[in-house]
């Protein structure tokens, strides 16, 4: 791509990518519902795929300092809004079918469910988190806000734990002696607590020394030869 | 949907004739009228109270329903108007960890199951004990029984069994007066069932009943549904069936049937024995610990039923449990 000089700001792979990725599950869903092939219980299906979905995105979200720490891209860093908001996204239509579609707006019953029942208060909790983290994303708060919004922010973290555990307790599984169907949740959950290890600021600095030393290096190897056939 | 039902693989000559069946479009559209008139009646429906106290009994009598017939050959709904799933739902919607955690997962994996020859072994404290081949068990009364499964998950089926009493089987073998339970073990092959591979379970798969559940009318021995022999992933070739109880204790591809005096030991049971309790009865007073077992939701319906007590077979089974707390006997 031929660089320009102007001041406006230009499409990346990156953040052509994301919003790909980001509209791709919704379209799966669609696609599989217009075409029959969503399973015989097509409300769950659609219910428990939009919060996996929310999950994957926030676990990406919090992906994105540790894969800007270990390749040093920083323009991973400017696609943390876009995952933060598919992941509330997801989360929102999940809530939504199982508001409307799954409990038909019985309130009464909702509300008993979502206080008496451990995944549900843990859900809803994350919920109640990532509601003000969204509203706070657009430019004006991160402006006004200074750094109370990054305090604010930092409630990710719980929020993604929450959300794992409210994915884990719905299982029917048990997540701390490992048993039954609780692989998916468990392997999250190791994915989740490596990338807060990549968080620690010791680590983060040798991580950066060591790359920036590797850069170096590769940069006087010598070109590879071009292998052509015959 | 069409494009799932080539994995049932049933030669032509061994599928009875079925007036059951009907075709598929027709039963669409009755099915569908059914579960929209019952989509309005849910909606002005009371939910059974989950706060209910001691022993988790319901009050009064929740159902004065007909006993299940011996015989649903020819009926589209169950003993309480409910419509039949669809084969195509019954076949592609399966809890079978054996092969796949997935519930669509199942048909496929297990369409290459081998299930003949096949041998059950029945044992333990009997005086004839005996490994009946698969043949054998066909002298027994083949029953057709309209029977409602509710998962533990909460999603339910209406599903026309074919089946005999496993009373019938019982009689035969006659349990000496030591035996207070049967304990059922389903087969271990882990080249033909891959799931069995899996360390976060302590396969083989096994269930167990109380000899008087285990002798109640409503057990079977499935081997068969819709009239055809027992399609794979609902367990071919023998699964037991007992339809007051969560989906989970009806154990399928079973190999072994021993009359214990202890009660056995059953995978969920071992897995998480906080959460699913040796009895396992279908009740809507007694959730979940994790979450409420009051409402349903029917495969092929768009809104929550209520959960029945004894998933609607009080009459016939409440006598059991007679001074029984289950809540503590969940």
């Amino acid at each position: 791509m031929p660089t320009t000089s102007k001041p406006k700001p230009r499409l990346t792979w990156l953040q052509v990518g994301t919003h790909i990725l980001g509209w791709l599950p919704l379209a799966w869903i669609l696609f599989d519902y217009f075409t029959g092939r969503l399973s015989v219980n097509p409300i769950q299906d659609i219910e428990q795929r939009l919060g996996r979905i929310g999950v994957y995105f926030l676990i990406g979200t919090l992906a994105c300092t540790p894969l800007s720490t270990l390749f040093g891209w920083r323009e991973f860093l400017k696609r943390r809004r876009a995952l933060g908001l598919y992941s509330f996204l997801y989360v929102s239509l999940h809530i939504m079918v199982f508001v409307d579609l799954d409990y038909g707006f019985n309130l009464s019953q909702i509300y008993a469910l979502v206080t008496g029942k451990l995944y549900l208060v843990v859900g809803t909790i994350a919920l109640l988190i990532l509601i003000p983290l969204a509203v706070t994303s657009f430019d004006y708060f991160i402006h006004q806000m200074g750094r109370n919004w990054k305090r604010l922010h930092w409630l990710i973290y719980p929020a993604a734990i929450l959300s794992l555990l409210h994915y884990a307790l719905a299982q029917k599984g048990d997540l701390f002696t490992l048993r039954g169907n609780i692989l998916k949740p468990f392997l999250l959950g190791i994915l989740l607590i490596l990338l807060f290890i990549l968080r620690i600021p010791s680590l983060r600095r040798w991580l950066s020394g060591f790359r920036s030393k590797l850069t170096v290096r590769t940069h006087h190897l010598p070109q590879t030869h071009k292998i052509t056939p015959g | 949907m069409e494009r799932k039902l080539k994995h049932v693989e049933i030669p032509s000559s061994e599928i009875t004739p079925y007036s059951l069946y009907l075709s598929r479009r027709d039963f669409l559209k009755t099915a569908g009228i059914v579960s929209a008139t019952a989509f309005l009646t849910a909606c002005g429906l009371n939910l059974p109270s989950t706060m209910a106290s001691g022993t988790a009994f319901p009050t009064g009598t929740p159902t004065q329903s007909p006993p299940v017939p011996d015989s649903g050959q020819g009926q589209t709904t169950d003993e309480l108007g409910n419509p039949l799933n669809t084969l195509d739902q019954i076949t592609n919607y399966n809890n079978y960890y054996e092969f796949s955690t997935g519930k669509e997962g199942v048909n496929p994996l297990s369409k290459d199951f081998k299930t003949t020859p096949w041998a059950m072994e029945v044992g333990g404290l009997v005086q004839n004990p005996k490994t009946y081949a698969l043949e054998d068990l066909f002298k027994f009364e083949q029953k057709e029984r309209i029977y409602r499964l509710r998962c533990v998950e909460a999603w339910s089926m209406v599903i026309p069994w074919t089946g005999f009493q496993l009373s019938d089987l019982l009689d035969e073998v006659q349990p000496m007066t030591s035996a207070k339970y049967v304990h059922f073990i389903t087969l271990m092959d882990r080249a033909q069932m891959p799931g069995e591979g899996n360390p976060l379970y302590p396969w083989p798969y096994s269930e167990g009943l109380r000899l008087d559940e285990a002798m109640q009318r409503l057990t079977i021995i499935a081997t068969g549904l819709y009239g055809q022999p027992l399609p794979n992933p609902d367990g071919a070739p023998l699964r037991l069936v007992v339809p007051w109880k969560y989906g989970f204790k009806s154990i399928k591809a079973i190999v072994k049937i021993e009359l214990t005096e202890t009660q056995p030991e059953t995978m969920w049971n071992d897995i998480s024995p906080n959460e699913y309790g040796f009895y396992s009865n279908v009740n809507p007073n007694v959730d979940h610990p994790r979450w409420s077992q009051a409402t349903e939701r029917r495969i092929g319906e768009l809104s929550r039923r209520p959960t029945l007590m004894f998933n609607g077979y009080y009459d016939e089974v409440a006598s059991l449990y007679t001074g029984m707390d289950l809540r503590a006997n969940y």
